[in-house]
């Protein structure tokens, strides 16, 4: 086994070259295996985007929606309800929402939404996932004299203000979830999808 | 290489003989591997593992017999093998308090390893495949856990899965790609059962050979850390040793039924062990709209649960956590003591093991409660500030310390 080969360079070079093919070979070999692990065709078209029509919905009403089997609420929010957001910082845990994760870049403002009046969140609750109710009206409630109008939690009383941004003391420790979503038209969403990157 | 092989052996051992290297083996592996006669208490634990992987391979087998590993089906099938499999609850809780007697048997085998110094020159090696047993079976204790398809087993999944998500850049994709799935599904619970009952076993089945091999390769260690083969008789034998069998096999028997009397005694008495063998959770189904009151894993992952929780950034937490485990690794480099054992060293390496066995199960207790306070969580971080001091100081303390002479031969001879 150990005797010299007659021409050492080019036992060297057969070497060398088997050993980069072979490694190639191994390289695309794996590719399957480590995209079978991959969503499959049929959980993907299970979490696939949904598009949204919300020419029908009217100001002031929710449109609840299934999405990757969660709630998925649209809102069409008045300029009332628009116009309490900014006065509730005090109250809120998280009002700049700065907390990451809870919502794409481009619903990190003042609305938590790409256009003011429409506000998509996913209906979970942050705290143990039951899904809050929709209490738009601001007027005293039981569990807050003065209500601006929100979400409130039947599970464990955590509340949510009209972007979904939670109150102070409320066992939900984040906001609400934005979903990504994107507009294809005024009247047309598609949630699951970030909006197309502007071309220059 | 050609040609037959002379064996000592006659008869039917000498016709296997001839033919593939049974005396061998076994003289080398047992009837004439010299361990140091003065093994203690502590070195029962590596047979005892031995004893709980065999455990968990041969109850694995069976459960895999009845066990549905799918989303609509797991939990019931878990359900039916504990009422209607004839002695399938037996078989189950031999398994799930299998678990979690292996991870005892193994920290304090790890301990033993820790006092004695049984990591250090020339032992590394040994250490470091120990090191990958020990994740391997991490990895390997928490898919079985999800397979029951229980409400730990769905959100223990979805936190762990989670803790993937704070790498950066790769971190998303990276959840989905483990899960096949946007949430914890059928297609993990899939994943998780091939990867338990085939793709962790055989990692784990190697790395004990390969463990097994190497500490064979350069011999055992011992409570006076005195290399036994300095001393030999005339036949070349350790004076200090004693052929593993017949005498460590018969001592590993009454440990392997000690053991086996308090693993009989838990599965008849208390299976679910207060909660922290089986958690009371698990016995209501998976349901990916209700999160349980209280997430916390099993007791042999809480030190680094806690660890997890005592940091309030999501990806330094995980890799504070991670870094926990891995820093292990670099325990026959960081000890720079000229002494192996406990018995020689000074106090101020004392202190430290003392120091980290107590944070180590501050954490433990701590990683297994609710958490949230303040004064909790601020223990928590005191006790991961001690766990890494250990390891990051231990070049320091191990080289500052005043050490005892070590004795030529182990401390009882005759």
């Amino acid at each position: 086994m150990a005797e010299q080969p007659a021409d050492p360079g080019r036992r060297r070079f057969l070497t060398a070259t088997t050993a980069v093919v072979g490694g190639v070979g191994v390289a695309f070999a794996a590719v399957p295996f480590l995209s079978a692990w991959q969503p499959s065709a049929r959980a993907i078209a299970a979490g696939a985007p949904v598009v949204v029509d919300i020419s029908k919905l009217e100001v002031g009403a929710q449109q609840i929606i299934k999405w990757r089997k969660r709630p998925v609420w649209v809102i069409r929010r008045t300029p009332e309800l628009l116009e309490t957001l900014p006065g509730q910082d005090e109250r809120l845990q998280d009002p700049n929402s700065e907390e990451v994760d809870q919502q794409p870049e481009y619903a990190q403002n003042e609305y938590r939404s790409i256009r003011p009046e429409v506000l998509v969140l996913v209906g979970s609750c942050t705290h143990l996932g039951c899904s809050p109710k929709y209490r738009p009206d601001v007027q005293p409630e039981p569990w807050d004299e003065n209500w601006q109008g929100g979400f409130f939690c039947p599970c464990h009383n955590s509340r949510f203000d009209m972007a979904g941004r939670v109150y102070n003391g409320s066992p939900a420790p984040t906001n609400l979830v934005v979903p990504p979503y994107r507009f294809v038209d005024d009247n047309t969403i598609i949630i699951g999808e970030d909006p197309e990157q502007e071309v220059a | 290489m050609a040609g037959e092989r002379t064996s000592t052996a006659t008869g039917i051992l000498g016709w296997f003989d001839q033919r593939l290297p049974v005396v061998d083996f076994w003289n080398k592996h047992v009837g004439q591997y010299y361990a140091p006669k003065n093994f203690n208490f502590w070195y029962y634990f590596g047979s005892l593992a031995l004893l709980m992987l065999v455990n968990q391979i041969v109850t694995g087998i069976w459960l895999t017999m009845h066990y549905k590993p799918t989303e609509a089906e797991a939990f019931a099938s878990v359900e039916y093998i504990m009422r209607d499999v004839p002695w399938g609850w037996l078989i189950r809780y031999m398994h799930s308090t299998g678990a979690s007697f292996f991870f005892a048997v193994v920290y304090l085998h790890m301990f033993r390893a820790l006092i004695y110094g049984s990591y250090q020159k020339p032992r590394e090696l040994i250490w470091v495949l120990g090191m990958f047993i020990f994740l391997a079976l991490m990895a390997e204790g928490f898919l079985g856990y999800v397979l029951p398809w229980g409400q730990m087993s769905f959100w223990g999944a979805q936190v762990i899965v989670s803790l993937f998500g704070a790498i950066p850049w790769i971190g998303p994709d990276l959840v989905i790609w483990i899960q096949g799935d946007f949430l914890p599904s059928d297609a993990t619970l899939n994943r998780f059962f091939a990867l338990h009952v085939i793709a962790m076993p055989l990692a784990i089945l190697l790395l004990v050979v390969l463990h097994l091999a190497a500490l064979h390769e350069v011999g055992s260690n011992n409570p006076d850390g005195v290399d036994i083969k300095k001393v030999k008789d005339a036949s070349g034998k350790p004076l200090d040793g004693i052929p593993f069998h017949p005498y460590y096999t018969v001592k590993d028997m009454f440990g392997a039924g000690v053991l086996l009397c308090l693993f009989a005694a838990v599965i008849f008495f208390e299976p679910t062990f207060g909660g922290q063998f089986l958690e009371h959770d698990n016995f209501i189904e998976a349901n990916p709209m209700v999160t349980p009151e209280q997430i916390k894993p099993v007791w042999y992952y809480t030190p680094y649960y806690a660890m997890l929780r005592a940091v309030p950034d999501k990806l330094m937490g995980v890799v504070v956590m991670g870094a926990a485990t891995m820093i292990f690794f670099l325990l026959p480099w960081l000890d720079r003591s000229p002494v192996r054992s406990i018995r020689y060293r000074g106090p101020l390496t004392k202190a430290a093991i003392s120091l980290f066995v107590i944070s180590f199960l501050v954490l433990a207790v701590l990683g297994s409660r609710s958490g949230g306070g303040i004064a909790e969580t601020w223990l928590a971080r005191v006790c991961t500030f001690i766990y890494f001091s250990f390891f990051i100081l231990m070049p320091i303390y191990t080289k500052m310390d005043r050490v005892k002479p070590v004795p030529e031969r182990v401390t009882m001879h005759d």
